[in-house]
């Protein structure tokens, strides 16, 4: 592992104004600490901002839920605002990792995790979201390409995105807060009070929407998300959950992997399945995890069974729309079967 | 060695106030073996996978070898050496003995402390049904709220049972529930308790 200078920050105008190109920010360390001692990754200085960033949830007005970036995964997963309102997302959390990471993760750290590519991993091989350039080791004869994507990718990158909380967020149409180091100066107190819909946006950081966290490949895989250099997720907003009174929508998360626990997921859904008082779906919101280099929003399933009557045949219809514009790699079309019959298997559940 | 790369820590480990200037890459892990001869917390794989190396701070379990001591200035670190008290071993190590719960012994250290540490974590886990609840531990819970521990040599089937036995109250486990396939009748704790550890083969 490379030497590197560390900085504890106390507030997140701390931490940006610390940074500088070749500095990386700390969470829980569960991903950076890895890529570090890989030699994936190599700051020469590393920012820890577990004591500059919120580790509260709190109610936020008009029924949504405001998370700090450093609530730990643990503690959002067992928050009972969480487990009451958005059971996706507290599936979600539960479904990612190990006890020991969720107690350790945090929020933002969790968003901004890297792919679990092998070839990204291993410094050996030619990676072009590691070493810009270089090639993809994934796309190359041979290559066991069964964990990689389906939609989405380019020449250049087929990695997918890891965490189950951005799959979880993307449905929940969540949006996140970043501070960068241009906001600095006097004015720029980040913090709760900050309202970035006033006039002083400019000093509060801005609003990035989910799904628009995590972007795709195309040309320039190093990039996982729009996040510019130095920018810092302070917190995750999410809107009240949708549905209410004698309709409520059922939502949940379920994930398909190579072992019961504590392993990466080949395919997850994210659903929400709201049905009025006519018999017909009002709203349906599905995200995909496992399959593509961002959390992958199934709009066209849910362009698809609006209005109509909720049945097994009509979300088998729905999901075909998604599915056909899947491009699976030799070695992972099982996947398209899989995301089929999880999407069609999880809507069922949600019936009311 | 105080420099850029080098950072003086302060931290409590197994109630015993310890100051140490570190290396910023050394991990928790490596602190506690290498600088303050704690080897009861082992070096797995030391990618946070097989988690050997668990440790709790500030009472919650961690993976050790993720955590960078720098970054743990001012913690409380307890370690398997800090689970006995004065009264003697702890009653989860009392536990995996009475039940057999090893056999090479190289996770035991890492089962236990993520063991007394899952224990007072509140909350549903991946295969609880009803999100609303704090579920009993039933083999199937304990088996997800422990699938951060590996254990090479398979002894699973006994991690669970000691485990089990020593849920807390308000979370007991239902006998029925603890078992292999959690199906299988399964002999009372209080019935082990008495009969001492020689009386497990008889039981099987």
């Amino acid at each position: 592992m490379r030497q590197f200078g560390y900085v504890r920050a106390v507030s997140p105008r701390e931490a940006t104004g610390q940074y500088r190109d070749g500095a990386a920010y700390l969470g829980g360390g569960t991903n950076l600490v890895d890529l570090m001692r890989l030699g994936v990754a190599a700051p020469d200085r590393v920012i820890d901002v577990t004591g500059a960033l919120s580790a509260e949830i709190a109610a936020a007005e008009g029924g949504g839920l405001t998370i700090g970036a450093g609530v730990r995964n643990s503690d959002l997963a067992s928050h009972p605002l969480v487990r009451e309102r958005y059971p996706m997302l507290a599936r979600a959390v539960l479904n990612g990792a190990s006890g020991q990471i969720r107690n350790a993760a945090t929020t933002g750290g969790n968003l901004l995790q890297r792919t679990r590519c092998p070839y990204f991993q291993d410094v050996a091989m030619p990676c072009n979201k590691r070493s810009p350039g270089s090639g993809c080791q994934a796309t190359a004869p041979g290559a066991d390409t069964g964990h990689m994507a389906i939609f989405g990718h380019s020449p250049f990158c087929v990695a997918t995105h890891p965490s189950d909380l951005a799959v979880a967020l993307t449905a929940l149409n969540a949006r996140v807060r970043v501070v960068s180091p241009a906001d600095g100066g006097p004015a720029s107190a980040v913090g709760p009070e900050g309202d970035p819909q006033d006039g002083t946006r400019q000093n509060r950081g801005r609003w990035i929407e989910m799904p628009g966290l995590h972007r795709l490949p195309g040309g320039v895989p190093e990039q996982d998300t729009v996040l510019h250099p130095g920018e810092l997720i302070t917190e995750v907003e999410l809107p009240p959950p949708p549905g209410a009174g004698n309709t409520p929508a059922r939502q949940t998360y379920r994930k398909v992997r190579e072992r019961a626990s504590f392993a990466f997921a080949l395919v997850s859904v994210a659903a929400l399945l709201e049905v009025d008082a006519d018999g017909r779906v009002r709203e349906c919101r599905i995200a995909l995890g496992g399959v593509a280099h961002a959390p992958w929003r199934a709009h066209a399933v849910e362009r698809v069974l609006l209005g109509v009557p909720p049945s097994a045949e009509a979300f088998a219809r729905a999901a075909d729309a998604e599915l056909r514009y899947a491009r699976p790699l030799p070695g992972n079309a099982y996947k398209v079967t899989l995301a089929r019959n999880l999407i069609t298997s999880v809507l069922e559940e949600l019936m009311p | 060695m105080e420099s850029e790369y080098a950072t003086h820590i302060t931290l409590t480990v197994n109630g015993e106030p310890c100051a140490v200037t570190v290396d910023n890459r050394m991990s928790v892990l490596d602190l506690l073996r290498e600088r303050l001869g704690l080897t009861g917390t082992k070096k797995g794989c030391d990618h946070g996978q097989c988690g050997a190396c668990t440790v709790l701070a500030d009472g919650r379990r961690v993976n050790a070898c993720l955590a960078l001591a720098v970054a743990c200035d001012g913690a409380g670190i307890r370690t398997v050496e800090g689970l006995a008290g004065p009264d003697g071993l702890h009653p989860l190590q009392r536990a995996f003995l009475r039940h057999d719960a090893f056999q090479c012994g190289y996770c035991t250290p890492g089962q236990l402390c993520s063991a007394v540490g899952m224990l007072t974590e509140p909350g549903p886990s991946a295969v609880t049904q009803d999100l609303a609840l704090d579920p009993a531990l039933t083999a199937g819970e304990i088996r997800e709220r422990m699938s951060g521990n590996l254990c090479r040599c398979g002894a699973y089937v006994n991690i669970v049972r000691a485990i089990g036995s020593e849920a807390p109250p308000g979370r007991e486990v239902a006998e029925s529930a603890i078992s292999i396939g959690d199906t299988a009748p399964y002999p009372p704790a209080g019935r082990l308790d008495a009969e001492g550890p020689g009386a497990e083969g008889a039981l099987r």
